[in-house]
């Protein structure tokens, strides 16, 4: 289907029904999970329960409220936001690889936590422009190695793969020289979890993520633009080397915000995309259902990581990673299959 | 071709001498630094004193299983790489180490993992499952393979984390073997790793000739008379022997058998035997050097000998992407 021109107008309506269709599909599948998500706990609450504690308060509800709910706003939101970072490293590279946990961008952003927690006091603000400014240096890093065969193409994927190879040496070289402590709380960590999340630890990023989503809101146009080609897009007006740093910019915020509260969470920006993109057959990588699939994604997971070895709560990045690798050899395997 | 074969011959015997001056320094360098003189006298005339026992005990067996673990990866990164025609290649890139590190894993919670042999037979078992799944799903083309490989070992690499995160008491003295490191590695027999590399080595050489004929591809292998299939499956069983024996002593360890060939294919220009020969004594120089490394880089401490490899290794993979380009891939 997405062989057809976009430019005739019927099909372009065509498209953008199903987008509707299959972002409402979403929204309720990310609800229902959420009530699933609200309800479960030692003891389960009734659906009756939950909605008493959302919207009338009291004591009753405060284990809701209080550990539940920020928990579950934290997936929803933190998914959306690594299948954005996802999208727009999918859309910058041209590549459904290109995505910043494959390339080393989440390394990165966990070094920069790491040297945060290790060399200085590893408080909220620092972890946070700690581990931006790590998947920023990550991120011009591989952009200087792959200089020269440009930005897109498989090359980057690889140079990223050898980038992260180094960065995961070396964070785990500073958890082994850490406490027996500190290192067991960062294994936990390097995996990516939601363990023990509460309001006070995510107003902060809540806000930061906005920016950045905003951000995008505003180049989206021109990015979708930039995905047709570079002479398309100049000759539409786009400033492409003003776009792509601003691009760089927002998916480094998105994704290395994630992991300077829950570390790197992998997969979700890698799968979530596609997925998006497969639902809603659109040519390009639409950012509004990669955010969406991104959230629901990121629930499910995390409600997995709860149940599964139960009482003891995995880290979700142990799921996203389990998961999201069977999904990525499946993908391979049916592209063998179908030739 | 006689000055050709003169070359080769003069490259082998520098890696000779290399290879003894690692082996020397393996011994000499660490937390107590022992003066050459002394560990010679250590290994001829041995006379009970500190620095003596710490040659003999200590030192000597961790040498002699970083030359194992790194001629085994050398070799099995040529074997890989000639086998998938992918200058990428490499076992633990392609997701072998992982499967033999996962198995061992495995074995350690149900506790069949208690004896050296009961390690040894799940990481080959393990190794092999990883290969015959990731050339199952990405046979099609190099990049492909690669890709396969990755995906396959972060599936492993998170399913055993999540293990060790849940079980912790149970993997507690295996948090330095799952990075990879020859250090604590000292007290294990050798007898049992060394045999089986020796003999992988052996089959490895002589595979290198039927391996010679399907570098050129497969149709003119066919021509020329090679026994395609059963090559393979020889390369195959042995690439996962060596990268199982060397993962089951030392955890998992990258890109050794990645830069190693690379090295040798530049010495020995397109002869498969010799690439091998470069490459099982390249692989231990190579190791040697960064074990020895591991123990001078920190002053309050060893670094697993893992992460010198991937900082060392990472690079090359940078450089052979951009040297083979995207028509290799």
């Amino acid at each position: 289907m997405s062989t057809v021109t976009l430019r005739t107008g019927r099909f372009l309506v065509q498209i953008e029904r199903r987008t509707a269709v299959v972002s409402a599909g979403l929204v309720t599948a990310a609800a229902a999970l959420a009530l699933l998500a609200l309800s479960h706990g030692p003891q389960w609450a009734t659906p009756a329960e939950v909605f008493d504690a959302l919207f009338r308060g009291g004591d009753a509800g405060f284990v809701i409220r209080e550990w539940r709910l920020p928990r579950v706003v934290a997936a929803l939101i933190f998914g959306a936001s690594l299948g954005l970072a996802g999208a727009v490293f999918q859309n910058l590279t041209r590549n459904a690889l290109g995505s910043p946990d494959v390339i080393g961008l989440d390394a990165g952003a966990y070094t920069g936590a790491l040297v945060a927690i290790t060399l200085l006091n590893g408080t909220a603000g620092q972890l946070a422009a700690g581990s931006v400014a790590g998947g920023l240096l990550a991120a011009a890093l591989i952009y200087l190695l792959s200089l020269d065969s440009g930005l897109s193409g498989v090359r980057l994927v690889v140079i990223g793969i050898a980038v992260n190879a180094m960065l995961t040496a070396l964070n785990s070289w500073i958890v082994l020289r850490a406490e027996i402590d500190v290192a067991l709380a960062a294994t936990g960590w390097n995996a990516g979890s939601l363990n023990g999340v509460d309001w006070a630890e995510v107003r902060l990023p809540f806000v930061v993520i906005g920016l950045f989503v905003l951000l995008l809101v505003v180049v989206s146009h021109a990015m979708h633009q930039a995905a047709l080609g570079d002479e398309i897009a100049r000759t539409t007006g786009v400033r492409l080397g003003r776009l792509r740093l601003l691009l760089v910019l927002a998916g480094v915020g998105c994704t290395a915000t994630v992991t300077a509260v829950a570390g790197p969470v992998v997969f979700i920006a890698l799968a979530a995309p596609q997925i998006g993109r497969r639902l809603a057959r659109a040519a390009g990588v639409p950012l509004v259902p990669a955010a969406l699939t991104g959230a629901v994604l990121l629930l499910a997971a995390d409600l997995v990581a709860q149940m599964l070895l139960a009482p003891v709560a995995l880290p979700v990045g142990v799921v996203t990673t389990a998961i999201g690798g069977c999904y990525l050899i499946w993908l391979l395997g049916m592209e063998v299959k179908r030739r | 071709m006689k000055t050709d074969l003169s070359r080769r011959v003069a490259f082998l015997l520098v890696s000779v001498a290399l290879l003894v001056v690692a082996a020397g320094a393996s011994m000499a360098v660490g937390a107590r630094p022992v003066a050459p003189v002394e560990v010679w006298r250590a290994l001829t005339d041995f006379a009970a004193t500190t620095d003596h026992l710490v040659v003999r005990d200590i030192r000597l067996p961790r040498t002699i299983l970083g030359v194992c673990v790194g001629a085994a990866l050398g070799a099995a990164g040529v074997l890989i790489q000639t086998l998938t025609r992918n200058p990428l290649a490499e076992p633990g890139i392609l997701g072998v180490t992982a499967g033999a590190g996962f198995a061992i894993n495995l074995g350690v919670l149900v506790g069949v993992a208690g004896s050296q042999a009961g390690q040894l037979v799940l990481a080959v078992a393990g190794s092999a499952l990883a290969a015959v799944a990731v050339y199952a799903v990405g046979r099609t083309s190099p990049l492909r393979l690669v890709l396969a490989g990755v995906a396959l070992s972060w599936v492993l690499m998170g399913v055993s984390l999540g293990l060790r995160l849940g079980f912790p008491d149970v993997f507690d003295r295996y948090r330095f073997w799952s990075v990879g490191a020859l250090a604590g590695a000292e007290r294990t027999p050798l007898v049992l790793p060394v045999l089986v590399t020796v003999v992988a080595l052996v089959a490895a050489m002589a595979a290198t000739r039927p391996l010679n004929a399907l570098a050129l591809g497969e149709d003119v292998a066919h021509a020329i008379g090679a026994h395609v299939t059963r090559t393979r499956i020889t390369v195959l069983v042995l690439v996962t022997v060596l990268t199982g024996v060397a993962t089951a002593v030392a955890g998992p360890i990258a890109f050794v058998g990645l830069m190693v060939p690379h090295l040798a294919r530049r010495l020995a220009v397109d002869s498969i035997p010799w690439i091998m020969a470069y490459s099982v004594l390249l692989g231990p120089i190579l190791l040697l050097l960064a074990d020895v490394g591991s123990r001078v880089l920190l002053p309050t401490g060893e670094v697993p000998v893992s992460i010198v490899t991937a900082f060392l290794g990472a690079p090359v993979l940078i450089w052979a992407v951009r040297r083979y380009g995207a028509a290799a891939l």
